[in-house]
């Protein structure tokens, strides 16, 4: 009889893709041509250069579930186009057979039967395996992080974010660059970087008061691997102040910085480079805008929005590269340049299935080491889940409704907020629910949760803020977030208008009437980028909330009306 | 009601931000701004280099810089703000380049408009949407 393993190991590798190579030619059916009977990391090296693109870890050491987004749509000249294309449709572009190992990775549907059969995905003691294997064919490959890594569990936040350094440092990356970090408070941030034995990046990292490049960030760095002389520069996320609390980092500012990415650009060309790899945590849609305006990137490694895609995205002549979040995936580039120019490419999303991919020992012994001293808090269990337990999706998730739960039992409100955010990982009906996995979805630098008034008005002006964040037409005004989450209150929203018209039929639920602008409502909320939020920490909210009820059950959140689309 | 004095504040903060959006009423101040310094002569779209934000980290410092070669003179207005004006740079003829930097502050999300007048006389105007937000919920 075929094991478990056997079985995953063949199907996985007859769906994993295969980018094609060379332009001109290169088309979605030469993609599918090109799958193999070889198995997950065998890869035909190619070219010249390898690159290992890692992106958005957000702190997670051990395999975990991890379901995609649901809802995740796009606007103006994303309308329709990938990333924001999910589920059956997803599956039909790439040709991914249902109930294969790739539909359970790359789409949301029949998750959690899926999950039973195939299981976990990530932990960066597999990575390292996959890594190691790349290194294998191609000793010189570039690993290349692109930053949210010291951020997201029990064990980051608790030793500021020491242990994603000690298990990063392991595997070896060439260059990072940053966003979540940076809320480890600026002292920690240089503290962290300055001890890194690869390089910190960041052409748009800028010292606030002189509005320069700052001294601590390099913006590119120079690598010499097969006889190609490659620039990596680096982009750290653009609206750090603005997503995140600015007052965390007062002597830094960001922005997208288009005028000095190009500049950057033709001074490394002009300094011999002949490929130009930007290691981006500017979100997909805004790194697909940057890749038009901006000449002479070869290759973007796109990070922030968190999205998988078995296939680069071509704009112009450069490519772009989604390699997915929480350790899930590690993408590999092959490329072949000579004569100072990217000939061609072989590209490979590489989903990590835990129980396929044999595990490093001693990077395992690593990461227990990082998490021993906090084992026994780690492993408490506080409650079960009957439920699907995830975040993703533009307008809700169930994590989020359990938090936004927390929020108005624990704070006695009416009305709950929960940040937009899409880290945090899924659990599948069934699960123990642990202190790992409520630190996974709530840690972080500002978790305090504030409970306060708020006309009606101002309620409506909040969701047309972050509604215009996520759906102004303009990628360079998104932040890369989803809406934030609410409790207690439904709404209307039509996408498709400007700022200011999109939310209507706001609602209490709890008395079915519509929200009074004039009156003032309770409001309970975490993560707020104000100084000085008062308020006891989320993560013992919602551990308190999940004591009381045991075993963990949700009704199905229609609260949301969506239109526009 | 558990509601300290010093959340009424956070969030009085946030409102005087929020609540400050663009006026339409203000484009009449805009333009009679710009016939004062164009004499009402017409104005080319473009020549004039502005940079700027696309979201303003502050706004109540946001950096911008404005040139455009062979100028004399470069006026900037925020078009959103109760007082539209904001600087006019003019350059001597023994300037090295017609570039000039500052920080404005911006009431919320709105137009910067740059004017330039140019050595022969002419006018070219160039504008930026900034917008300022809360923020809060990136991901």
């Amino acid at each position: 009889m075929i094991s478990r393993r056997d079985f995953l190991q063949v199907s996985m590798a007859a769906s994993a893709l295969i980018g094609a190579s060379g332009f001109g030619n290169w088309s979605k059916l030469a993609a599918q041509q090109a799958l193999t009977q070889d198995d997950l990391l065998d890869f035909d090296t190619f070219g010249n250069v390898s690159l290992i693109h890692v992106t958005d870890i957000h702190a997670q050491l051990k395999p975990i579930y991890f379901r995609e987004p649901e809802i995740n749509i796009g606007v103006g000249p994303n309308k329709g186009e990938v990333p924001h294309i999910t589920g059956a449709d997803f599956r039909k572009m790439y040709g991914i057979e249902d109930g294969s190992p790739s539909h359970y990775a790359l789409t949301y549907n029949d998750f959690s039967a899926l999950a039973r059969e195939y299981g976990r995905v990530g932990g960066l003691d597999r990575v390292a395996t996959v890594v190691k294997a790349i290194r294998a064919a191609r000793p010189d490959a570039l690993l290349l992080d692109g930053g949210d890594t010291w951020h997201g569990s029990y064990t980051c936040y608790h030793t500021e974010g020491q242990d994603m350094v000690n298990v990063m440092n392991a595997l070896k990356p060439d260059a990072m660059t940053f966003h979540w970090e940076f809320t480890l408070g600026q002292d920690r941030v240089r503290e962290l970087v300055e001890g890194l034995p690869y390089d910190a990046l960041g052409q748009n990292i800028f010292d606030a008061m002189w509005d320069e490049p700052a001294a601590e960030f390099k913006p590119y760095e120079f690598y010499e691997r097969g006889g190609v002389k490659i620039a990596v520069i680096g982009q750290a996320f653009p609206y750090m102040p603005i997503a995140n609390p600015g007052w965390m980092f007062p002597d830094y500012s960001f922005g997208i910085r288009d005028e000095n990415m190009q500049q950057m650009v033709d001074e490394v060309r002009s300094q011999g480079a002949e490929l130009v790899v930007c290691l981006s945590h500017n979100g997909f849609d805004v790194d697909k805008k940057m890749a038009g305006v901006v000449k002479g990137i070869d290759v973007i490694l796109s990070g922030h929005t968190h999205d998988a895609l078995p296939e680069p995205v071509l704009v112009g002549d450069t490519i772009i590269i989604a390699s997915g979040s929480n350790g899930k995936f590690v993408s590999r580039v092959d490329l072949d340049v000579r004569d100072g120019q990217m000939m061609g490419f072989r590209h490979k999303l590489i989903p990590i299935f835990s129980d396929v991919i044999e595990p490093d020992a001693d990077m395992t012994a690593l990461i227990d080491e990082q998490r021993a001293p906090y084992q026994a808090e780690l492993d408490e269990v506080i409650g079960t889940t009957d439920e699907l337990l995830y975040r993703r999706g533009n307008f809700n998730g169930t994590w989020d409704d359990l938090i936004c739960n927390a929020l108005l039992s624990e704070r006695d409100a009416e009305i709950a907020m929960s940040p937009g955010v899409r880290w945090g990982p899924s659990l599948i009906p069934g699960d123990e629910i642990t202190r790992d996995d409520i630190w996974n979805v709530t840690s972080m630098t500002y978790g305090e949760a504030y409970r306060t008034e708020m006309t009606g008005e101002f309620i409506k002006v909040i969701l047309e803020d972050v509604a215009d964040n996520i759906f102004n037409p303009d990628p360079y005004y998104q932040q890369g977030g989803d809406m934030v989450r609410i409790g207690g209150m439904g709404y209307s929203i039509d996408i498709s208008k400007p700022q200011g018209e999109r939310i209507s039929d706001m609602t209490l639920l709890s008395t079915g009437e519509p929200i009074d602008p004039a009156r003032n409502y309770v409001v309970a909320g975490w993560a707020s980028v104000n100084e000085g939020t008062e308020g006891p920490q989320i993560w013992d909210v919602v551990e308190s909330h999940i004591r009381k009820q045991g075993t963990v059950t949700l009704e199905p959140n229609t609260s949301v009306k969506v239109s526009g689309v | 009601m558990d509601f300290t004095r010093r959340e009424t504040l956070v969030i009085g903060g946030a409102t005087a931000v929020a609540v400050t959006l663009p006026m339409p009423a203000m484009a009449s101040a805009v333009d009679e701004k710009i016939n004062e310094f164009t004499g009402g002569a017409d104005v080319a779209e473009g020549g004039v280099e502005l940079d700027a934000p696309e979201i303003a980290e502050n706004g109540n410092t946001v950096p911008i810089e404005v040139s455009a070669e062979g100028a004399s003179a470069i006026m900037v207005l925020a078009a959103g703000n109760p007082t539209p004006g904001v600087a006019t740079f003019n350059f001597g003829p023994l300037a090295g380049a017609q570039r000039a930097k500052t920080r404005i502050r911006l009431a919320g999300t709105q137009d910067v408009v740059a004017v330039a007048k140019m050595a022969d006389g002419s006018f070219a105007k160039t504008q930026k949407t900034v917008k300022v937000t809360i923020g809060g919920c990136g991901g």
